[in-house]
């Protein structure tokens, strides 16, 4: 156990954190920069097995580490907690994921920047939880990365843009792409949408360019249609599509049989807040909120990207470039005001607000499932049980509620199920108790007691 | 890229390149599923792809509840499918 202090530490190297570290960098301040990957991109600049030498040449230079960044790979901050002398104390772990006798570390950052990152809401229905069913991400993921198509035959369900580039990997990764279904209005919606139009004009063109793509391979793209059951015995051998109403209710009569061995869906994404929620930060809508430098509730501490908003990888790096200037601003070094990234930053999250409100999650998801679809894959909780537990024991809070349904209590503490199950027992607001984990990453239990703080004296 | 790496899964020996991920190789290999739940037995596999459902548990080299699409895979490594709660061996 070794501690050591760090000028700005920043947790997350996606495109937010890597400008976070090189803002700071740039004006002259010393930056840690962790991640618990091995390599530095996030989700979106992640090594792409698929990208032509361009735009690997553009991945490499958007990962570049900057002179005076010491980056930690493979690196998980499990904790947070206030120095004794100011700032932030973190717990790290270094090493091969969930392997014991990982290296542990604490660091004392005078200025911290939090760019976590989000990953994917996925909405439950029969037969979610086979094998086969991936989420949007995963399949972006695995096909970029690892060069993995996750079926032959793939449907894409969901909601919003992040569909088509999914679509675009599969199709790269060899998979052929049954059909690209978006529950809410059509994505090419927006080319009416004026606000949008102004704010997005780079990403417009992306979509085109992937609508076209589609095109080329005879890709249906169907509005206002969604997956409501993938079929299978062990794994995915087929769902049922059907058409949506406005409110997301299947219409009757319109449930269709595709056959399909993968099943990827995509509903927006979620932020991942543990270590906001552990450092103090005030949180807005389920998110970091931020005040104009990116600067948190809680001094010294900024966030940046996806944890304070869905926005996409721009938005996300001008927040980094602001919150790095900011934070080595704090530490009495001349940043130079970063303006540009300043109007990137407004016009992206026009932006955003624009697409989060040309796909909203409807109602209508929870007329889905059945009485023994599981909504807590973790603890195999199904949603009658959910509601009647949560009905007979009147539970109110997160805690109650988890207590009374098992809901979050499984190893995926409420990541992937605490907004559907909130919404479902009717008080969304009870997803954002969920959030406080004090164990940010999960660690093993000899692990924690080598720790100084619960280690027996 | 070149060099090749060796490890078991479920007993057989297979090939493997530096970065992939256990997940990866266990696709690769046509698997959708290498779990089964603690409480009813129900197959898992992938789900997130970025360690955040913990779906994807493997044993790797006696140590289970590995996150499979996190985990890269090392020479040498053994892999085994995790079925229900399973101890440290
Ligand atoms: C699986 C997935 C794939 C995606 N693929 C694309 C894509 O191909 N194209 C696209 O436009 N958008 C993609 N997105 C959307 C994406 O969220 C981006 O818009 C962008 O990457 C956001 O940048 P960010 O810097 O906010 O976060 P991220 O890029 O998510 O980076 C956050 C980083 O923080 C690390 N981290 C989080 N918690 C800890 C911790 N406790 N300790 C240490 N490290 C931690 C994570 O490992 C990650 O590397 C994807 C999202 C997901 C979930
Ligand atoms: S697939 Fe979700 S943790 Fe590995």
């Amino acid at each position: 156990m070794s501690r050591e202090t760090a000028r700005v530490a920043v947790v997350g190297a996606g495109p937010a954190g890597l400008a976070a570290a090189r803002a700071a960098a740039a004006a002259g301040a010393g930056v840690l920069l962790i991640d618990s990957e091995p390599a530095p991109g996030g989700q979106y600049l992640r090594r792409d097995a698929l990208a032509d030498a361009a735009g690997t040449a553009r991945r490499d230079r958007a990962t570049a580490l900057p002179a005076g960044t010491e980056h930690l790979p493979d690196t998980s901050v499990w904790a947070v907690e206030p120095a004794p002398g100011g700032g932030r104390r973190l717990h790290l772990r270094t090493g091969p994921a969930d392997a014991p006798g990982r290296r542990g570390r604490t660091v004392d950052a005078a200025a911290l920047v939090l760019a976590t990152g989000a990953h994917d809401r996925a909405l439950p229905f029969p037969g979610w939880d086979l094998p086969g069913v991936f989420t949007a991400g995963a399949a972006q993921a695995l096909a970029k990365e690892q060069r993995i198509a996750v079926g032959r035959r793939v449907l894409l369900s969901g909601t919003g843009p992040f569909l088509l580039p999914v679509a675009r990997s599969l199709i790269g990764a060899g998979a052929r792409v049954a059909a690209v279904l978006e529950a809410g209005e059509p994505v090419t919606g927006w080319l009416r949408d004026p606000a949008g139009l102004a704010a997005g004009t780079g990403k417009l063109g992306e979509l085109a360019g992937h609508l076209a793509l589609l095109a080329r391979h005879r890709v249906p793209y169907r509005p206002r249609t969604a997956v409501v059951a993938a079929h299978g015995d062990g794994a995915v051998r087929a769902a049922t599509t059907v058409r949506l109403d406005p409110d997301w209710n299947p219409v009757p009569g319109t449930e269709r049989t595709v056959e399909a061995d993968a099943v990827c869906v995509g509903f927006g994404f979620t932020p991942r807040t543990e270590l906001a929620v552990a450092a103090g930060c005030a949180m807005a809508g389920g998110f970091a909120e931020v005040g104009a430098a990116q600067a948190t509730s809680v001094p010294g501490v900024f966030a940046a990207g996806e944890l304070t908003g869905i926005g996409g990888a721009d938005l996300a790096a001008a927040e980094g470039e602001v919150a790095g200037a900011a934070a080595a601003r704090l530490l009495g070094f001349a940043a130079r005001p970063p303006l540009r990234a300043l109007r990137r930053v407004r016009r992206g999250r026009r932006f955003a607000a624009a697409l989060a409100a040309a796909h909203p999650v409807r109602p209508g998801w929870q007329g889905w499932l059945r009485d023994d679809t599981l909504v807590c894959r973790c603890e195999e909780v199904g949603r009658a049980e959910l509601v009647e537990a949560a009905r007979a024991r009147q539970a109110v809070g997160t805690r109650s509620l988890k207590l009374a349904t098992r809901v979050g209590l499984g190893p995926c503490q409420g990541r992937i199920c605490a907004r559907n199950a909130a919404e479902l027992v009717g008080d969304p607001a009870l997803a954002d108790g969920f959030a406080r984990r004090p164990i940010a990453a999960p660690i093993r239990l000899g692990e924690l007691a080598e720790d100084p703080r619960t280690a027996a004296p | 890229m070149g060099e090749v790496l060796k490890i078991r899964v479920d007993g057989e020996e297979v090939a493997a390149e530096p970065g992939q991920t256990v997940a990866g190789v266990l696709l690769g290999m046509g698997r959708r599923s290498w779990r089964t739940t603690r409480g009813e037995g129900r197959p898992r596999g992938v789900f997130c792809g970025i360690g955040v459902c913990f779906d994807c548990l493997v044993v790797v080299n006696g140590v289970p509840d590995v996150r499979a699409c996190r985990r890269r895979v090392a020479d040498g490594d053994d892999v085994r499918a995790q079925h229900g709660a399973e101890l440290p061996s």
